[in-house]
């Protein structure tokens, strides 16, 4: 693989090489081509976004960097190594933790167990021991409450701390399907429109949650995202697909000025 | 008793009880603070420790003895610690209210020239560097929690942390100055200073010496027999004088553990992990509290609510009783004791009350209903009236003597006098040395021989020495036709009903009152609920007809009840209507303690108000309004106007 150097965000952030790459990925479920043909790369430490108009792939990509789907050619290359064919679980213990569109949290559950459920690729201790809750079980649920803690800390989430996800508003849970995707301590977040359905206030604490995320813990966030607005003040690189192409790559502003992304967006005259 | 034969050197200062505590009880709780998930708690050597380390990189940093250190944030143990710090190093420490506006925090901040800005977090720093090119003594900010900092630039900035560090790696050649400090200083040395939040005008700021603070800490903590073992809450703001007697007076006199909420909205849940023995609360947080066990009621079933109406009448009729050591008889005793177990215990429980042994409110006029609702559970709550300017503490009730429209008698060394104006004058060892920077403002509220105007208008009861409050003494007025107009006591009658949060009456100078409400959106929205009552808004709501009814009929029994004050009989309340926002300290509406400026909303609304006197049945208008984030936007409404059916007065005046 190739090595990339790093760069310097347009606000003065330092992002390290290539972490993961797309190479020409193609993924058709039978007759219907969801994705045909696309390379792109994820450096360490920035937020990479990938936009599109409806039906254009976004969300069939994030599915193959995320283990779900199996492409149909080409190969993702993860820390400088060819990711072999892997389950969803496989991908997640090597640091890619993700949240879904449709929020997929346990809704009977507290937000704390919701959240512990995080940390599931962290636990070694067998069954029994956790049944007694005895020797190593308890340990180690006591250094993973810590950790979960702290994310509950990190998203301002404690006063819900032990509610059921189900009496939760719609914002709120999408802020605890991030608390659980960051107890995972992924290298890599990846975030399936974050702020779909939200309002503007809500999208502006989601914003600042993403920011702070990837400035404290330096990870690696890679989004998809309908909000323009959003995308364009969050992103370092964006990549811009429709109908399973890709039609864009680069800065917020270099894409913006792109005339196949002004005409997919707006419409060809 | 202890207290009173305490060796004089550690009254002189806080950081002198601080020592003392530290090494008479170092192994007790001083601090305790939620942070992820669990309570964790400094002992008082533990808290030495801190504080030592702090005033030492204050120093580090170059602080001077008189300079003021300004401290932003939420009730957090290292925000007291810096206060402690910063008086251990001769400095004044200077709360603010933290969830005041740029423009609020530059007056304070540029009057008494700050050097030092200590804060909580990100959006205080934001805050303060938004304004620090209009502060020009300003040089240092400690922050506590890092997040989003980390790409500030740092040259002044400093993180609590490391602060520390580098003030505990300078020990060697710092010590020498801070003991020297420390010792140095005097009982008349300034202690705090405290900006009153002020319903007209500018803040000024209260200069309180050691000597204030300590000796009415002393004087209350003997009042309520207050011991180490005692527990508080601390969640009102820091920059508040109650908080500040309370969580640093109070608790280095007797050495009595201050808690630390997690966060604001975790405070309920907080107050029943505590369980405090000693607990303060302005009315509004026992009125929503009320409110809320009364919605959760109606949605209980039957037979809860049986029991529940049936031990809480009981506990109306004796609980009080029972609290003040009346006679009761032995069967209304053992009724009482069986509805401690099923209702009233778990109740307290529930609310986090089990275990208070003194609470007080004050601040506000409390409803007696609502009074009387938290003493028949057998919570010993009692009313208090101070100021900033005597270190709060002026009357209060001593238990046994309790009632709902009083005040209570003179603290411990207050004097009290009542001059013929009706305003209430008192002169204690509390009294504070002066507004700062504002000899004007000083010698008009302070005599020559330390008699101190409260503003208030009130008198002495004299079958019992209880001291009652009538209004503002600026507020009380004559009504067009020579009638006395004392608009917050009809106010307060009003704010005693759930449905309304807040009320403004207006009238001085005028033939009639006319009255602003405010709806309680909590408790009139759940009415709505029940009524199948749909609605969209906190305005759409406050229009509805049935709403509108519904005020109607309680402004018409205040009216019934204001009819029967022999001398506030003219202040019925002719016409109102229900603002289209509610009223805002962001707006300037309230002041941050919330209380009602009448002045400014009388101007601000002044074709509301117009509307009222004119006799039309609606009016539209404009509004401007501030969000949390200091942006401006516009709210329009078309506004109902009611009228409300009163006593005729012209019979009681005949009768006089």
């Amino acid at each position: 693989m190739t090595q990339n150097q790093g760069y310097t965000t347009a606000d003065g952030r330092q992002i390290g090489g290539t972490v993961m790459e797309m190479k020409n990925i193609t993924l058709k479920f039978g007759g219907v081509t969801a994705i045909s043909d696309i390379s792109f790369d994820i450096h360490e430490g920035e937020i990479r976004a990938i936009i599109g108009p409806n039906g254009a792939g976004k969300s069939s990509m994030l599915n193959v960097i995320s283990g779900f789907y199996t492409p149909t050619e080409g190969e993702v290359w993860y820390q400088g190594a060819k990711r072999p064919l892997m389950r969803p679980y496989e991908v997640a213990r090597q640091g890619v933790a993700r949240t879904f569109q449709n929020i997929a949290l346990f809704e009977g559950m507290s937000v704390l167990d919701n959240i512990m459920t995080g940390r599931l690729t962290k636990m070694n201790a067998s069954i029994l021991s956790q049944a007694i809750w005895l020797g190593r079980a308890r340990a180690e649920e006591m250094a993973n409450r810590e950790k979960v803690e702290r994310v509950i800390d990190f998203l301002e989430i404690q006063s819900i701390r032990k509610t059921p996800v189900g009496r939760l508003p719609y914002g709120l849970k999408k802020r605890v399907e991030l608390a659980r995707a960051l107890a995972a301590e992924p290298s890599i977040l990846l975030l399936d429109e974050p702020m779909a359905g939200m309002n503007v206030e809500e999208k502006e604490d989601m914003s600042r949650f993403i920011l702070d995320v990837n400035d404290e813990f330096g990870t690696t966030i890679c989004l998809i995202e309908h909000d323009m607005g959003v995308v364009m003040d969050l992103s370092d690189r964006v990549v811009v697909m429709d109908y399973g192409k890709k039609i864009g790559d680069g800065t917020p502003t270099e894409v913006r000025n792109n005339q196949a992304v002004i005409d997919a967006y707006l419409g060809v005259a | 008793m202890a207290i009173a034969t305490e060796n004089a050197v550690h009254l002189r200062s806080v950081p002198a009880l601080l020592a003392r505590n530290a090494e008479k009880m170092g192994n007790k709780a001083a601090y305790r603070e939620k942070e992820f998930g669990i309570w964790q708690s400094w002992t008082w050597a533990e808290t030495a420790v801190e504080i030592e380390a702090l005033a030492l990189g204050l120093l580090d940093l170059g602080i001077a003895p008189g300079d003021f250190v300004a401290v932003i944030g939420r009730n957090r143990p290292s925000l007291y610690w810096s206060m402690v710090a910063a008086q251990s190093v001769g400095a004044v420490p200077v709360p603010l209210y933290q969830d005041a506006v740029a423009e609020e925090m530059e007056y304070v901040l540029s009057h008494c020239g700050a050097r030092f800005v200590i804060v909580a977090d990100q959006e205080q720093v934001d805050k303060v560097y938004e304004i620090q090119d209009r502060l020009d003594r300003f040089e240092h900010m400690i922050y506590l929690d890092e997040r989003g900092l980390r790409k500030y630039d740092h040259s002044n900035l400093h993180q609590f942390g490391e602060v520390q560090a580098q003030g505990r790696a300078r020990q060697g050649e710092l010590m020498a100055e801070l003991v020297k400090r420390r010792d140095g200083i005097t009982a008349d040395d300034t202690c705090v200073m405290l900006y009153t939040s002020g319903t007209t005008g500018k803040p000024k700021g209260v200069v309180l010496s050691n000597t204030n603070i300590i000796e009415t800490a002393r004087a209350s903590v003997t009042f309520d027999d207050l011991r180490a073992t005692d527990e508080v809450l601390a969640y009102l703001p820091m920059a508040w004088v109650g908080d500040f007697i309370f969580s640093i007076g109070q608790a280095y006199i007797t050495g009595f553990c201050v808690n630390c909420p997690e966060s604001a909205d975790t405070m309920m849940m907080d107050l029943r992990e505590i369980a405090p023995s000693y607990y303060f609360a302005p009315p509004r947080v026992f009125e929503t509290q009320l409110t809320q066990i009364m919605i959760r009621m109606e949605d209980a079933g039957a037979l809860k609510r049986r029991i529940f109406d049936f031990f809480m009448n009981h506990a109306r009729r004796v609980g009080s009783k029972i609290l003040d050591g009346d006679r009761v008889s032995a069967t209304d005793r053992l009724l009482y004791s069986v509805g401690e177990m099923t209702t009233y215990g778990p109740l307290k429980n529930a609310l986090g009350f089990s275990r208070v042994r003194v609470g007080y409110t004050a601040g506000e006029a409390i409803g007696p209903e609502i009074f009387d609702f938290y003493r028949a559970l057998g919570i010993n709550l009692k009313q208090l009236y101070g100021q900033t300017e005597a270190s709060v503490f002026i009357t209060q009730q001593p238990d046994g003597q309790v009632r709902s429209d009083t005040v209570g008698v003179p603290s411990p060394g207050v004097e009290l006098k009542v001059a013929e104006s009706g305003e209430v004058f008192y002169r204690s060892p509390g009294v504070f040395v002066e507004y700062y920077k504002n000899p004007d403002s000083t010698a008009d509220t302070k005599d020559s021989e330390g008699w101190v105007a409260t503003g208030d208008a009130g008198f002495v009861e004299e079958s019992t020495g209880h001291l009652r409050i009538i209004d503002r003494a600026k507020d009380v007025a004559n009504l067009a036709n020579g009638g006395l107009f004392a608009p917050k006591y009809v106010e307060n009658k009003l704010k005693f009903y759930p449905n309304i949060l807040e009320a403004v009456v207006f009238g001085a100078g005028r033939d009639r009152c006319v009255a602003f409400l405010n709806i309680d959106l909590a408790a009139v929205g759940n009415w709505a609920e029940r009524n199948n009552i749909a609605y969209a808004s906190y305005q759409e709501l406050a229009g509805h007809p049935d709403v509108m009814a519904a005020l109607q009929s309680h402004v018409e029994e205040v009216n019934r009840s204001v009819a029967e004050d022999e001398m506030l009989f003219g202040c019925q309340i002719y016409r109102f209507l229900v603002l289209h926002k509610e009223l805002d300290a962001d707006d300037g509406e309230l002041t941050r303690t919330r209380k009602v400026r009448r002045k400014i909303i009388g101007e601000k609304f002044s074709d509301l108000i117009d509307a009222l006197y004119d006799g039309s049945d609606s009016i539209y208008t404009e509004t401007e309004v501030t969000y949390e984030d200091g942006r401006k936007g516009q709210i329009s409404a078309t506004l109902q106007i009611r009228g409300a059916a009163v006593v005729p007065v012209a019979k009681q005046l005949a009768a006089e």
